[in-house]
């Protein structure tokens, strides 16, 4: 029984490492330019991650089949080293491994996060709502016009509760149900949830942030190639949130602005 | 150290049925009772994880009968996307609460944690006797949600604000739903606090002559220090419930901001904030994670070395690893948060101890595997579960690297590699040491020996099935499958389909393991070899009273402790054990350290 177990330890281990080896399900494919780090930070610690997890199945595996038959006579033997190697051996491999991770996994957070927004970032507002995401461009003015929570109305196609009557800065403002972006351009993303807690996740784009109702907040990127990625929902928000998704498109600079165009006419 | 146990607890052997099986102030009843409640509560979580599972791999697929259970959640007996919310969320709830926190630690604790002291009963019997009942009524609230209004809440075991505390617009169950759910909440964080106070005394104050601290079993202060962040962590979480009940009942807005629109409608809150809940909850929420799987540290270690003839390579370093992990799960609880809208710089703050957390993990798993080395294994169902629970420990720890880190948090927040993550090492995990705990228990609690044969085959085919099913749900989340979808229509999810179809065969697969196990409980329970007063030759005090233990646990003659706990394999003594109520003279100087 001991070594039938000690077998199937060791078959998981390996099968549990050959899709991760083999790259059966890899990452979505990198879009942006702040990916990078944050793939080679995934891949260092993959490395880690499955050195040890081998290392720890196949010691477990190795000790469950040799002692638990112990050979004729065999005296209860001790660790070399005792607990206080193994201490030590925790501290300085581990201890060393999660500083280095915490160190390098540092810079990938802040070349999210902790860096501003260059000021020649294009402004696009996102708002998330029951169960779609629609966005807003600033128009000509380069000025979003306020949101009136009261003048909200899906029925009446006023997703952002605009009032073009009395706000001139709303009166060119562009609301659309895609995200296009021109390519090689640093995008300031605006996050504005009507309702209750939403997330704005696009794999390919290594971005991922929450919306928060009552606090307004922006991520910006960069996305690097031409192409239709899905925006997904990743907090749960009520029956529909399996099915709020919308589409990042992003263009060449000449498709995005033949597209604004008809997207102003249209409003 | 103090001997109050002679004159602090007195009460006698009760003769009414009443209050010997159901209104019982007995420890030993108590931890039944609770054992009894988390067994109830495994089979409606995992009942509700197949019909989870069955629609996330054929979402067209009638179940029959599931339509009694909601005509309108089940219609033809096909999922809703709501009711499939729904239930996902009572699984969660269910589970974290009232198995994983309730077996391993109310009903184990309960029942063993006086024994092992040497105490005849916990300081507060009736407040342990409420503890159970009032656990228990919040079970009965939160089951009862699925009968009221438009069933129970679908917000998921963490109930974000503001979904959670905007009412029934916010979708179904989401008023009377939430709040059955958070009253049931209140009320188990009542029993818990409960349970804690009476733990935290009997440690303290109830230990026999001659236990000092260092001689408890590593059982005894997994529950100890099990029961310290009890009383801190669900002191939090109660008040949470409250306002949110509040805000449901009262008119307030402690988590509703100003200005939210729902149905063209702006709704009557304002001041609230949102992060507040999350902050609260997580406070709770990420050392309730130790709370299920801390005392299966205790119960593995103390079933191994049973069952390996030797003591750990260093008790006193297991206790700190475990003390360390308990302090350090206070300052973690933020990496739940990292993309929740919290201040970024503060993602950094809470990474750094998230990975430090790592360092006493792998001091316990090195500690486990350098024992081991040399060691004399015996292969029974008990050791096997507690071997499973180091492996599965393992495969959950290492995948917390990557979860400890904000920037890969960005690729893998609120997928199934999160799911895969916690439920290997929260429930799998501690799923095997309750398992392991029952198997190595059993005898003693009720006086018969389970079957060893469908032990076995209970262990091998969890083993086989639990990673099965959850080591694809990492591949799903590298994937960037997101977690809490009732069904997968994103272009980039549809061909991640087959893998779900995989895991469903392989849940229901281990499902049915699980019914071997009941089997195996309900037969032995009835039919079961006697069994001895000592059958693993142990050496710790459960093992030094009479099977099942009388009710003042010990007789007439209360104990008295002369060793360690685990005294096995010692150099000239009488047999390869010592008791630690045996006066033999032991010529070992690593004792009475």
């Amino acid at each position: 029984m001991a070594k039938i177990f000690a077998v199937i330890i060791i078959l998981i281990a390996i099968a549990s490492a050959v899709p991760i080896v083999m790259h059966m399900w890899p990452l979505p494919q990198d879009i942006s330019t702040h990916g990078q780090l944050i793939d080679e930070q995934y891949a260092d610690t993959m490395l880690e991650a499955g050195i040890s997890f081998l290392a720890s199945q196949f010691l477990l595996a190795f000790f469950i089949w040799r002692f638990s038959v112990p050979k004729p006579g065999e005296k209860i033997k001790s660790f070399p080293g005792g607990a206080a190697g193994l201490v030590a051996a925790a501290f300085l491999l581990v201890g060393t491994e999660v500083l280095a991770l915490g160190v390098f996994g540092s810079k990938a957070w802040a070349s999210v996060y902790l860096t501003p927004p260059a000021a020649n970032a294009m402004p696009v507002q996102i708002q998330a709502g029951q169960f779609a995401f629609y966005f807003r461009y600033p128009g000509p003015d380069g000025t979003f016009g306020p949101i009136h929570p009261e003048q909200i109305s899906e029925a009446n196609a006023n997703f952002f509760g605009l009032d073009t009557t009395h706000d001139q800065d709303s009166k060119d403002d562009i609301v659309t149900a895609e995200l296009a972006i021109p390519v090689n351009k640093e995008i300031h993303l605006l996050m504005h949830s009507k309702d209750v807690s939403h997330s704005f996740f696009v794999p390919e784009l290594r971005i991922h942030q929450d919306f928060v109702p009552g606090l307004d907040l922006s991520v910006h990127f960069t996305a690097t190639k031409i192409g239709r990625y899905e925006i997904v929902c990743t907090q749960l928000c009520g029956l529909g949130h399996y099915n709020m998704k919308a589409y990042l498109n992003v263009k060449s600079q000449e498709d995005y602005d033949t597209w604004i165009k008809q997207q102003a006419a249209l409003q | 150290m103090h001997d109050m146990s002679a004159h602090a607890v007195q009460h006698g052997a009760p003769t009414s049925f009443i209050r010997k099986h159901v209104f019982s102030t007995d420890h030993k009843v108590i931890g039944k009772q609770y054992y009894a409640l988390a067994l109830a509560a495994a089979l409606v979580g995992m009942v509700l994880s197949w019909i989870m599972r069955i629609h996330l791999g054929w979402g067209s697929f009638a179940i029959p009968g599931l339509h009694l259970l909601s005509s309108t959640g089940a219609p033809g007996n096909v999922l809703t996307p709501e009711y499939y919310l729904q239930l996902m969320t009572m699984h969660g709830t269910i589970m974290v609460f009232f198995v994983l926190t309730t077996a391993p630690f109310a009903a184990f604790g309960n029942f063993f944690l006086p024994i092992q002291t040497g105490a005849e009963d916990m300081p507060f019997p009736h407040f342990n006797m409420m503890s159970f009942w009032v656990t228990f009524a919040g079970f009965l609230v939160l089951v009862a949600s699925f009968f009221v209004g438009d069933g129970p809440t679908l917000g998921g075991w963490t109930q974000y604000a503001p979904l959670s505390a905007i009412g029934s617009v916010g979708g179904p169950g989401e008023g009377m739903g939430v709040v059955f759910w958070a009253s049931s909440i209140a009320l188990f964080c009542i029993g818990q606090l409960l349970g804690s106070l009476n733990f935290i005394t009997t440690t303290l104050d109830m230990r026999c002559k001659g236990m000092s601290l260092m001689r408890l079993p590593l059982s005894a202060w997994a529950w100890f220090i099990t029961s310290v962040m009890g009383l801190t962590a669900f002191a939090v979480l109660m008040p949470a419930c409250i306002l949110l009940i509040l805000d449901h009942v009262a008119g307030t807005s402690f988590f509703v901001p100003s200005n939210l629109v729902i149905n063209d409608q702006v709704l009557p809150h304002s001041g609230g904030s949102t992060l507040l809940w999350q902050h609260l909850f997580w406070f709770f929420g990420h050392p309730e994670v130790y709370i299920a799987i801390v005392p299966g540290l205790g119960i593995v270690s103390h079933v191994l070395i049973t069952n390996m003839r030797r003591p750990m390579l260093s008790h006193r370093v297991l206790i700190y690893s475990m003390a360390a992990l308990a302090a350090l799960s206070y300052m973690v609880y933020g990496h739940h948060m990292f993309v929740s809208g919290m201040n970024p710089v503060s993602a950094l703050a809470f990474s750094f101890p998230t990975l430090v957390i790592t360092i006493p993990s792998t001091i316990v798993v090195l500690i486990w595997l350098g024992s081991l080395y040399g060691s004399k294994l015996r292969i029974n169902s008990a050791s096997l579960f507690a071997l499973g629970f180091i492996s599965m420990f393992i495969s959950g720890g290492v995948s917390g690297f990557f979860l400890a880190q904000p920037s890969i948090d960005i690729m893998l927040h609120a997928t199934y590699f999160v799911v895969g993550h916690f439920h290997l090492v929260m429930g799998v995990a501690a799923m095997f040491g309750i398992f392991a705990g029952t198997y190595f228990w059993f005898p003693k609690m009720t006086g018969r020996m389970m079957n060893e044969t469908l032990g076995k085959v209970h262990f091998i085919m969890s083993f086989i099935g639990a990673y099965c099913i959850f080591m694809p749900f990492h591949y799903l989340g590298i994937a960037g499958n997101v977690r809490r979808y009732q069904a997968f229509t994103d272009d980039y999810l549809i061909p991640l389909i087959p893998v779900h179809k995989f895991i469903t065969i392989a849940a229901l697969f281990t499902g049915l393991a699980q019914l071997i196990f009941v089997y195996n409980l309900i037969y032995s329970r009835l039919k079961g070899a006697p069994a001895t007063d000592n059958p693993w030759q142990g050496t710790s005090l459960e093992w030094s009273t009479a099977t099942p233990p009388p009710h003042n646990n010990f007789g007439d003659t209360m104990p008295v402790v002369y060793h360690d706990p685990y005294q096995y394999s010692v150099e000239g003594a009488s047999s390869d054990f010592i008791m630690q109520t045996s006066p033999e003279k032991v010529i070992n100087p690593k004792e009475e350290k």
